[in-house]
């Protein structure tokens, strides 16, 4: 099976009004050819699942400025001003989450997790609407998995199989994105022969990859 | 009471830096927290954690040899110590919220005699975003809250918070150029005065009640 393809024949996977998840944090570890090809696309009415919301000029925040998106999930919007500023003219929604409740929401998503029980958010803004629960004497708030149509990811070397290796401070929510999507996409900034990556070295199994571009 | 910008500064994160133990994992929030890593005392090792995925946070690169693989939970260049170890995301949290993190040192808006905080957005002004707060707060062993006492002559040390808050009854300890304060079953303690203070001058710019106790010594620093 095949998995490399160009970048716009990967772009048929993506439809506007989809729910795609992005890998990266503020901007470290984002695949940016498939940002631009999105926005080239003219893609609309994205739900953006992210750490953050990048910067104007650089990572998911181009997607921001250029309009792709109607509604963003993200712990973080506070680098990228015209978040907040959509946000206050009510041209996007924004759903602020937790960090760690983020990644746990998604890994749910990937798990088969019905939902995850944190105490993060307790006494604050954050538990309005959910469902809490006593776990031996401490209480914990339920927070459902977030799923994705796409999952964008970016991958510091992936082979042929699309097996997948990340350098350094590069991986962050890229492992977590590429097992909660229908569809996973990764940019290789290095493409290598099957075999290449060591096996124990593999950070995303190939199983969870449908789409290679570089 | 110290007036010097600078100086006001330097006696918080000293403060701070004296307070950690060797061996001990950290997380040090942005601004004025970060700064607390140039003064930790001779022979204690401490490992920071990046909430971006690693620890071993090291400090910052030299001009021209900026790895772009490494960034800290702001974005700016970084470097690793040896012995550091690069994860995902959920391994990050993981650490945080499961109690394998030390202490974590971030600073605040309000905080209020009850331990509470609220460091994450103001309605209708400001709102960057939680990122990896509320877990930081809710998750690390010992919470440190690194702040100047008063904001444009206003305390923000009060009976309780106005603005929304980050975590309830987490904070453990509250560290300004004035003092240090704990947070206990009893109330809001001034443990330690600060250099040039009067426990007067520390009444009169907290609204929380101030537990003052017999035993009150110099800060730390």
């Amino acid at each position: 099976m095949n998995k490399i393809k160009t970048i716009e024949q990967a772009l048929d996977y993506i439809k506007d009004g989809m729910t795609i998840a992005v890998g990266g944090f503020l901007a470290v570890g984002t695949p940016d050819k498939l940002i631009d090809a999105v926005i080239a696309k003219g893609v609309k009415d994205i739900t953006l699942i992210c750490n953050d919301s990048g910067f104007p000029d650089r990572g998911v925040g181009k997607w921001v400025v250029n309009k792709n998106v109607k509604r963003v999930i993200v712990s973080h919007i506070g680098t990228n001003p015209e978040t907040g500023r959509q946000m206050n003219e009510k041209e996007l929604e924004v759903e602020l989450v937790p960090q760690g409740t983020l990644a746990e929401r998604v890994r749910a998503a990937g798990a088969g997790l019905g939902g995850i029980l944190t105490p993060t958010g307790i006494g604050t803004v954050v538990e309005e609407g959910k469902q809490k629960l006593n776990v031996d004497g401490k209480e914990y708030l339920l927070e459902l998995p977030l799923k994705a149509d796409v999952a964008l990811i970016k991958g510091s070397i992936v082979d042929k199989k699309g097996n997948i290796y990340y350098s350094k401070a590069t991986r962050n929510f890229n492992p977590i994105m590429a097992t909660s999507a229908d569809v996973v996409i990764v940019e290789a900034e290095k493409l290598v022969e099957v075999g290449e990556i060591d096996p124990t070295d593999v950070m995303t199994p190939s199983i969870f990859v449908d789409v290679i571009v570089q | 009471m110290i007036q010097d910008k600078d100086r006001k500064r330097e006696v918080i994160v000293k403060r701070i830096a004296n307070e950690l133990k060797d061996g001990e994992l950290v997380n040090l929030g942005i601004g004025m927290p970060t700064l607390v890593a140039n003064y930790i005392p001779e022979g204690i090792d401490i490992l920071l954690h990046s909430e971006n995925g690693f620890v071993g946070l090291g400090p910052s690169p030299k001009l021209g040899e900026e790895d772009k693989d490494i960034v800290n939970a702001g974005s700016q260049p970084a470097t690793h110590v040896e012995g550091a170890a690069f994860f995902d995301s959920a391994m990050s949290f993981t650490i945080i919220r499961g109690g394998h993190l030390d202490v974590t040192v971030l600073g605040a808006l309000q905080v209020d005699q009850e331990g509470n905080l609220a460091n994450w957005m103001i309605p209708g002004k400001m709102v960057p975003g939680m990122g990896g707060a509320m877990d930081l707060v809710v998750g690390a062993k010992k919470v440190i809250v690194a702040m100047e006492h008063t904001a444009k002559g206003e305390t923000k040390i009060l009976k309780k918070c106005s603005l929304p808050l980050t975590a309830a009854g987490q904070v453990d300890m509250i560290v300004t150029e004035m003092g240090v304060m704990k947070v206990t079953p009893k109330g809001l303690v001034l443990t330690e005065l600060a250099p040039e203070t009067t426990v007067e001058e520390v009444i009169a710019a907290t609204e929380a009640e101030l537990i003052i106790p017999e035993d009150l010594i110099p800060m730390n620093v």
